[in-house]
């Protein structure tokens, strides 16, 4: 492709028309795939990125550890692999560990090492820490200790796979056709204002939660500042990063329903809340109060995923596009909608959301219903 | 990937990067005046661009952003819907869309026609502009979202609203903020708040009416809809309240 740009180029420009891509699929009867569709839906949008970074989320993906944290890990060097491995001794019970698999391609270079742990938590955790908080604080520990290792993702029956390279490139390297997932997430970066590197790569993670953007959030800086009072440590040095722990503060600390975290993110503009009747007005005029400070502002359109769930949200005026098929029980959410045809032309529905309101798709019956919490389970695209 | 053998060019698109297919285009459109269909398009970007005859161009399944952008003579349909940018400063022409279309539908156009049969996405005809015989008109059948005809120059811009079912307005927000030329027409209505500050509404006269019945008949035309039915309804027009809002923003 690179190739051809060179060859029928004949203006000799070098217009950027670049901007990141994401896709998303999800089979809500809880039916695992293979990536080979999802890799050839971004692929297909491979001219809005420029090669400085792709990722993957897949849920679904160890059901023979379903019950273990997944940690996926990278590592600059061996050192900071053997320290960080003495730390997850100390602090877990090991059940495997295991390099995660890779094939050597040309276009995948200067790689780092990344390997996989299944962890189990122990049994005697402080009374007032969740077995959840306690893997967020380990992730911390690791994300800013003094050696060069990342925690990609950490949570149960997930992973993520990331780097710089376009994402059907990673997705060679990292062989991941070969896996199968009820849901997956993927990106292709064009970096903004932020550096290229293995862990600037989307999806950012905590726990289950994955999250993929296209566009800039511009409140970085204050909702990085908020989050840090709960713990959560960016190391990641990308603005995509705050979404991941806003979402796990809002969704699992603070157990607040999915729409309404869409409400605080993408917050409704005063002069509408005014039009709203008494009650919701008040509601929104709290959670604009309260959370003021995890108000993403910038463009953004982002699809975020947990353990039995996807979600498709764009800012207020819709500055980054999202759009959405449907064909049985499958949802897509994609940047381009020629994407989605690709892989599945024959949609029952193919629609384009409203800025700040979520598209929301639930698994009908979850391979792991114990790792699905909250809210009234809706079926596919329904919006809000 | 083409065959001639047809009275018109075919072309498999099929996994065909967008620089080739329209260096490809480009070829064809030099050498002869036959209609063109594209199959198997799956987001190949600014088709109809750098074509400067009016030929027609048939495209079966969804062609990539900024779908006839600069575009100067050539008329497209698509079979299928059409994704963000379409008909980007086109100049002449014409863009028939069977299906629905992304943002900035015909953003910085000025000239050409564009009809989308269902519903567009934010911004459709933001900074549409016209210069003497150069008029572009966009006519679109279902609902925009919001921010429609913003920052609007000049043109026409016509929401029909025909799938919003009795008694549904549209929704769109922000309509005509910035707008200092041009007119809109909406089937139907619109509260106060949806528009933006700049924007009067008021009932059409003799003239807009000639040029709506032209408008809409030519879209009733394309997708099998009966023109007198869509016209029976009420409209309203969405006029500038000044032409140049903001001259006086930067000086003292």
């Amino acid at each position: 492709m690179r190739k051809l740009r060179q060859l029928n180029n004949s203006y000799g420009d070098d217009k950027v028309i670049d901007a990141c891509s994401i896709f998303g699929a999800m089979n809500t009867a809880g039916k695992r795939f293979s990536g080979e569709s999802v890799i050839k839906a971004i692929a297909n949008m491979h001219d809005r990125g420029n090669g400085l970074g792709g990722g993957f989320a897949v849920y679904g993906l160890y059901p023979e550890h379903a019950d273990l944290y997944a940690f996926h890990i990278m590592f600059l060097d061996n050192e900071d692999k053997q320290e960080t491995e003495g730390f997850l001794r100390k602090h877990f019970t090991v059940i495997r560990e295991e390099e995660v698999p890779t094939r050597s391609t040309p276009a995948i270079k200067n790689t780092p090492l990344v390997w996989r742990y299944f962890l189990d938590v122990p049994q005697n955790l402080p009374e007032n820490l969740s077995i959840d908080d306690y893997i967020v604080a380990k992730v911390m520990e690791i994300n800013t200790g003094s050696n060069n290792s990342f925690v990609f993702s950490s949570g149960k029956n997930m992973a993520v796979f990331k780097g710089v390279g376009y994402p059907e490139e990673l997705a060679e390297y990292f062989r991941l056709e070969e896996y199968q997932g009820y849901l997956w997430t993927a990106h292709g970066r064009f970096p903004t204002n932020t550096v290229a590197w293995w862990g600037g790569a989307h999806p950012f993670s905590i726990l289950d939660w994955t999250v993929i953007h296209n566009g800039e959030i511009s409140s970085y800086g204050i909702n990085r500042r908020f989050l840090e009072q709960y713990g959560y440590q960016c190391t990641m040095q990308t603005d995509t990063e705050v979404i991941a722990y806003a979402v796990d503060l809002l969704m699992r600390q603070h157990n607040l329903p999915l729409e309404i975290t869409a409400k605080v993110v993408a917050a409704p503009f005063w002069d509408e809340i005014e039009r709203m009747p008494p009650k919701e007005q008040k509601l929104m005029r709290a959670l604009r109060q309260v959370y003021s400070s995890l108000l993403l502002n910038g463009p953004f359109a982002v699809i975020i995923a947990r353990q039995g769930e996807m979600i498709g949200l764009t800012d207020r005026i819709r500055l980054r596009p999202l759009t959405v098929g449907e064909k049985g029980d499958m949802l897509y959410l994609s940047s381009e909608e020629s994407a989605i045809r690709l892989i599945c032309p024959d949609l029952d529905k193919s629609w384009i959301p409203m800025g700040g309101e979520p598209v929301i798709g639930r698994l009908k019956k979850g391979p792991n219903p114990q790792d699905i919490t909250g809210g009234e389970r809706l079926s596919a695209g329904k919006s809000v | 990937m083409t065959d001639t053998r047809d009275s018109a060019v075919n072309i498999d698109a099929s996994g065909v990067h967008y620089r080739e297919l329209n260096t490809r285009l480009r070829d064809i459109v030099t050498n002869s005046n036959r209609k063109i269909e594209l199959r198997n398009v799956y987001g190949q970007r600014y088709i109809g661009t750098n074509l400067n005859k009016p030929i027609e161009i048939e495209i079966f399944g969804t062609p990539g952003n900024d779908l006839g952008a600069f575009m100067n003579g050539p008329r497209i349909i698509v079979h299928g819907n059409a994704q963000d940018g379409c008909g980007n400063t086109m100049n002449e022409g014409e863009i028939i869309v069977h299906g629905h279309a992304g943002d900035t539908v015909g953003l910085s156009a000025r000239g050409g026609k564009i009809f989308i049969r269902e519903d567009v996405g934010y911004r459709a005809g933001i900074h549409m502009k016209e210069y003497r015989d150069k008029m572009p008109v966009i006519v679109i059948g279902g609902t925009a979202q919001d921010f429609f005809g913003e920052y609007m120059a000049g043109g026409t811009l016509v929401l029909l609203g025909l799938n919003l079912g009795e008694g549904k307005n549209h929704k769109a927000r922000f309509i005509g903020t910035g707008m200092h030329g041009g007119v809109i027409y909406v089937r139907g209505n619109v509260e106060e708040y949806q528009l933006g500050k700049e924007v009067g509404v008021t009932d059409l006269e003799e003239s807009d009416r000639a040029a709506l019945r032209r408008y809409v008949s030519e879209f009733a035309g394309y997708f099998d809809f009966d023109a007198d039915d869509i016209l029976s309804h009420k409209f309203i027009k969405l006029y500038p309240r000044w032409l140049r809002p903001y001259g006086r923003l930067y000086t003292y």
